[in-house]
C-alpha cells in the first residue's frame, strides 16, 4: 500500500491532521511511528474551518448604506477572528513539528488551510499515503464517549487508510486484525501483508461470529497470505457480536493496534442501528487503522 | 467556474446537505423569523403594487422562499414576492385579471429553468457595476413611488403615524437590537389606531388575506396561442428581471458572507420556485436585496434561514390573519420607505463626481429608463448597451500608426500598433496619407490586432486606395495580426499572445 511512490521516487507523505484538541500530541506521535516504519515524510495539516455567523442584531432594519456597513463589520469581525485562529494554529503546528523533529522524524512539512476538513482531505489525499487523525476533534470533548463529528464522515469519504490515534501513544507491540470476510477486510489483509508498517509485529487474525465452512476457508486464506508476507499470525474465532467481543479481545490479548475494514452498512442503516465499525472505534482504547 | 462544477456535483452529497442546511441552524432559525416579520409588510405592499389581493403576494412569498431554499444556488439568500417583478405585471392584471398573472408566473418560471439549463447565469458578467448600481437605485425609487398613492389624499392622521413608524424603525434598534424593529412598528401603530379608533385605511381594505393553507390549482386560462401571446411578453420581462435581481443579490450575499454561489443552479431554482408558485395562486418573485441583507445581518447563512422565513411567514399570516388585516397602511408605508432608503445606493451619488463620467452616464441612464418604462429589464438593457459602447470607445484609443520614409522617398513603411476593430476602423483608414506619391507601401501589422470584419474591410480599403495611386502594397505580419478575428480566442494555448496586447 504505502510502497506506492511518486514518479520522482519520493514516498507519499502521511497526512497528520491536528487541531487544538487534546489529541494533537498523540496524533503527532502516531504519525511519527508510522512514518519511521514506512520511511515516509509527514505533512502536518491543520484546517481552519469556516466562520460561524454569530450575530445579535435582530433589528431587521436596513439603514442607508446598510450593505457597505454590514460588509465592513463582517470583514472586521472575520479579520480579527481569523488572525487569532491563525496564530493559534501556527503555534499548534510548530509544537507538533518540534515534537516530531525531536523524535527523529526528518521530513516534516507544515500545512495550514482554510476550509472544511473533509474537503481539504479530499483535495490532498491523492498525494498522501495515509491519514492520521485523533479520535475526537476540539469541539467534541475528550471526556465524552462519543466520536468526533468529522471522523465518521472522513472514514466514509476518503480512500486512503486512516490511522485513528488513541488518547496517548505507546509503540504497538501486537496488532489485531478484525476480519469479517467483507471486501474491505480482504483489502486490509492484502495491504497488511505487503506493508513495512507491520514488520516484526505479532498479529492476531480475529473473527467474531459463527464460522461456517466458507468463512473458515477465507480465514485460512487470509492467515496464509499474512504468513507469506513474513508476519507471525495466530487466528482467533469467537462466536459473539463483534461490537462487544472485539474490544474485549483487544484487552485480553494485549493488542495495542487494531486493523479493520471501513464501514459496511449504508448510511441510512447506520443511522438506525449504528455501525459495528463506529462502535469498535469508540470502545477500543488503542489506535485503529481503517482500510477502505 | 471550478467551484461551481464542484457545487453542482455535490448537490445532494451528504456533507454539502449538512453544511448548507444544518451547520448554522440556531442563527438560521432566528434570522428566518426576523426576515418573515419583515417579509409580511413587503409581500402585502407588493401585492398592492401589482393590483392583486394581499394573499397573492403572501402565498407567493411563502412558496418562493421555501422552494428557493431547497433548489436555489445561493444559501442564505432570501427570495419572495418582489417589487421588481410586481411593477411588470400591473398592466396584465388590469387588462386580463389574476388568472393570467398566475399563468404568466408559471411561464416565467419555465423560462428561468430554461435559462439555467442553457447556463445563461454567466451572461451576468456583462452587467457592469454601474448598471447594477443603476438597477438598485431604480428599484429603490420604484418602491418609494409605489408608496405615493398611500401618502396622497389620505386622512391627515396618516402623516404623523408614518413619521412615528419611521422614528421607531430607525431609533428603536438603538435601544435594543433583540426585537425586530418592523414588528415593533407594526404593533405600536396598530395599537394606537385601535385604541383611538382612528379611521385609517388598513391592510384589510386592500383585499383578501390568506385564511387557509395554499392549495394547488391550475390557472384558469384557455390553453390557446392567444393566451400565450398575451402572457409571453410579461413572462419574458419577469423572467429576465427576476434572474437579474436574483443573480445580483447572489453576488451581494457572496460578498457579504465570503462564500461562492452556483449561478446556473440559482436560475433553475428561481424557475422552479416561480412555476410552483403560479400553481398555488401566488405571483412571480425573485431574490430580494434588502431582505437578504437583513438575513445576513441577523446571522442567517444557510438554506434553513430562507426555508424557515417562508414557513414562519405562512404560519404568522394564516393564524394571525385577523390581526394582520387591522394593520394601518401607514405602518406598511413607513416600512417600505425604510426599505427604499436602505436599498438606494447613496454613495453612488457622491461617486458621480469621483468616477469617470461614462460610468455615471450608464448609472443615470439605467435609472431614468426604468423610471419611464417601469421595466427594470429595459433599464438594464440600456445600461449594458451603453457600457459596451463606452468600453469600445475607450479601447479604440489604444491604437497608433507611425511611418518612416525611405531615403529615396519612394517607399513608406507604415507601422500599425494596437486594436483595430469597428470602433477604430475609421481612425485606421484616416491615418494613411493617400496624397503622397509612392512607389511602394509597406504596412507592418505585426504589433496590431485585427478583431473583426470591419477592420478587415478597412484594411482592404487602404490597400485598394494605395494601389489606385500606383503604389505596390506589401502587408507584413498579417497572419499574426488577424489571429484575433475568430470568435473564440485560444489565448490559453499561446502563453505569449497577451504580450503584444499590452504593447502600445
Amino acid at each position: 500500500m504505502v510502497a506506492e511512490t511518486k514518479t520522482d521516487g519520493a514516498a507519499h507523505p502521511l497526512l497528520a491532521c491536528i487541531d487544538g484538541s487534546g489529541y494533537a500530541d498523540s496524533v503527532a506521535d502516531h504519525a511519527g511511528w508510522a512514518a519511521g516504519r514506512l520511511g515516509a515524510p509527514i505533512t502536518l495539516l491543520q484546517v481552519l474551518i469556516p466562520r460561524e455567523a454569530a450575530s445579535d442584531d435582530r433589528s431587521g432594519r436596513i439603514i442607508a448604506g446598510a450593505r457597505r456597513q454590514l460588509l465592513q463589520q463582517l470583514a472586521d469581525l472575520d479579520h480579527e477572528r481569523a488572525k487569532l485562529l491563525q496564530a493559534q494554529a501556527r503555534l499548534d503546528l510548530d509544537e507538533a513539528a518540534e515534537r516530531l523533529t525531536t523524535a527523529g522524524v526528518e521530513q516534516v512539512t507544515k500545512l495550514l488551510r482554510h476550509g472544511e476538513l473533509i474537503e481539504t482531505l479530499h483535495a490532498l489525499e491523492p498525494e498522501a499515503a495515509m491519514i492520521v487523525i485523533g479520535k475526537r476533534g476540539a469541539e467534541t470533548g475528550v471526556e465524552s464517549g462519543s466520536l468526533g463529528s468529522n471522523l465518521e464522515r472522513i472514514l466514509r469519504g476518503v480512500h486512503r487508510p486512516v490511522l485513528i490515534a488513541a488518547r496517548a501513544f505507546t509503540p504497538p507491540s501486537r496488532a489485531l486484525l478484525a476480519f469479517d470476510g467483507r471486501s474491505s477486510a480482504m483489502q486490509a489483509v492484502d495491504a497488511v501483508s505487503r506493508s513495512p508498517l507491520f514488520v516484526d509485529l505479532p498479529l492476531t487474525l480475529a473473527h467474531c461470529g459463527k464460522p461456517d465452512a466458507a468463512m473458515t476457508r477465507r480465514l485460512d486464506d487470509a492467515a496464509g497470505q499474512l504468513s507469506a508476507g513474513g508476519l507471525s499470525v495466530e487466528t482467533r474465532v469467537e462466536e459473539a457480536e463483534p461490537q462487544t467481543a472485539l474490544p474485549a479481545m483487544v484487552g485480553r490479548i494485549g493488542a495495542d493496534l487494531v486493523i479493520m475494514g471501513a464501514y459496511g452498512h449504508s448510511r441510512l442503516r447506520t443511522m438506525v442501528i449504528g455501525s459495528t465499525t463506529a462502535q469498535v472505534i469508540r470502545d477500543c482504547k488503542v489506535p485503529i487503522l481503517v482500510y477502505r | 467556474m471550478a467551484h461551481q462544477e464542484v457545487a453542482a456535483r455535490d448537490w445532494f452529497a451528504p456533507h454539502a446537505l449538512g453544511r448548507e442546511w444544518l451547520s448554522n441552524a440556531r442563527y438560521d432559525l432566528i434570522a428566518g423569523l426576523v426576515v418573515a416579520l419583515a417579509l409580511i409588510p413587503e409581500a402585502i405592499a407588493f401585492s398592492i403594487i401589482a393590483g392583486v389581493d394581499p394573499k397573492v403576494g403572501l402565498y407567493a412569498s411563502f412558496s418562493i422562499a421555501v422552494f428557493c431554499a431547497i433548489t436555489g444556488g445561493r444559501p442564505g439568500m432570501i427570495s419572495a414576492a418582489t417589487a421588481a417583478t410586481a411593477v411588470l405585471m400591473v398592466d396584465l392584471v388590469r387588462d386580463h385579471g389574476l388568472q393570467y398573472l398566475l399563468a404568466a408566473t408559471v411561464l416565467a418560471g419555465l423560462l428561468q429553468i430554461l435559462a439555467g439549463v442553457l447556463r445563461l447565469g454567466h451572461v451576468m458578467r456583462f452587467v457592469s457595476r454601474s448598471v447594477m448600481t443603476g438597477f438598485v437605485n431604480a428599484l429603490a425609487i420604484l418602491i418609494f413611488m409605489a408608496q405615493v398613492p398611500e401618502m396622497v389624499g389620505v386622512p391627515l392622521l396618516t402623516y404623523p403615524l408614518i413619521a412615528l413608524g419611521l422614528a421607531i424603525l430607525y431609533l428603536f434598534p438603538m435601544l435594543t437590537k433583540a426585537v425586530p424593529a418592523p414588528l415593533v412598528c407594526l404593533t405600536v401603530i396598530t395599537a394606537i389606531a385601535l385604541y383611538f379608533e382612528l379611521d385609517l385605511r388598513t391592510v384589510g381594505d386592500m383585499g383578501a388575506l390568506p385564511d387557509t393553507l395554499p392549495i394547488f390549482l391550475i390557472p384558469d386560462v384557455p390553453l390557446t396561442l392567444e393566451t400565450l401571446e398575451i402572457i409571453l411578453p410579461y413572462s419574458v420581462g419577469v423572467a429576465v428581471v427576476g434572474l437579474l435581481e436574483s443573480l445580483m443579490t447572489a453576488s451581494i450575499v457572496d460578498e457579504l458572507t465570503d462564500t461562492p454561489s452556483d449561478r446556473n443552479r440559482e436560475c433553475v431554482g428561481q424557475g422552479i420556485a416561480n412555476t410552483a408558485t403560479g400553481f398555488i395562486g401566488g405571483m412571480a418573485g425573485c431574490a430580494m436585496i434588502g431582505q437578504s441583507i437583513i438575513n445576513v445581518q441577523s446571522g442567517g447563512r444557510g438554506r434553513l434561514s430562507t426555508f424557515s422565513a417562508g414557513i414562519f411567514l405562512l404560519i404568522l399570516v394564516v393564524f394571525l390573519g385577523e390581526y394582520v388585516s387591522l394593520i394601518p397602511m401607514a405602518a406598511l408605508v413607513a416600512i417600505m420607505v425604510m426599505v427604499s432608503i436602505g436599498t438606494f445606493s447613496w454613495s453612488s451619488i457622491r461617486k458621480l463626481r469621483e468616477q469617470p463620467a461614462s460610468s455615471g452616464v450608464v448609472m443615470v441612464a439605467t435609472v431614468l429608463a426604468v423610471i419611464f418604462t417601469h421595466n427594470l429589464a429595459i433599464g438594464v438593457g440600456l445600461g449594458v448597451l451603453l457600457s459596451g459602447i463606452f468600453f469600445a470607445a475607450k479601447i479604440a484609443q489604444i491604437f497608433r500608426v507611425t511611418s518612416t520614409l525611405s531615403a529615396d522617398a519612394r517607399t513608406r513603411i507604415y507601422t500599425v500598433e494596437g486594436q483595430v476593430f469597428f470602433a477604430s476602423a475609421d481612425a485606421f483608414v484616416a491615418a494613411f496619407d493617400f496624397r503622397e506619391v509612392l512607389e511602394r507601401v509597406e504596412i507592418d501589422l505585426t504589433r496590431a490586432h485585427i478583431w473583426d470584419v470591419s477592420s478587415v474591410a478597412a484594411l482592404d480599403t487602404v490597400v485598394m486606395k494605395f494601389r489606385r495611386e500606383g503604389a505596390e502594397v506589401v502587408l507584413i505580419g498579417l497572419n499574426k495580426a488577424s489571429e484575433t478575428i475568430v470568435d473564440k480566442l485560444g489565448v490559453h494555448d499561446k502563453p505569449g499572445v497577451l504580450d503584444p496586447l499590452s504593447a502600445h
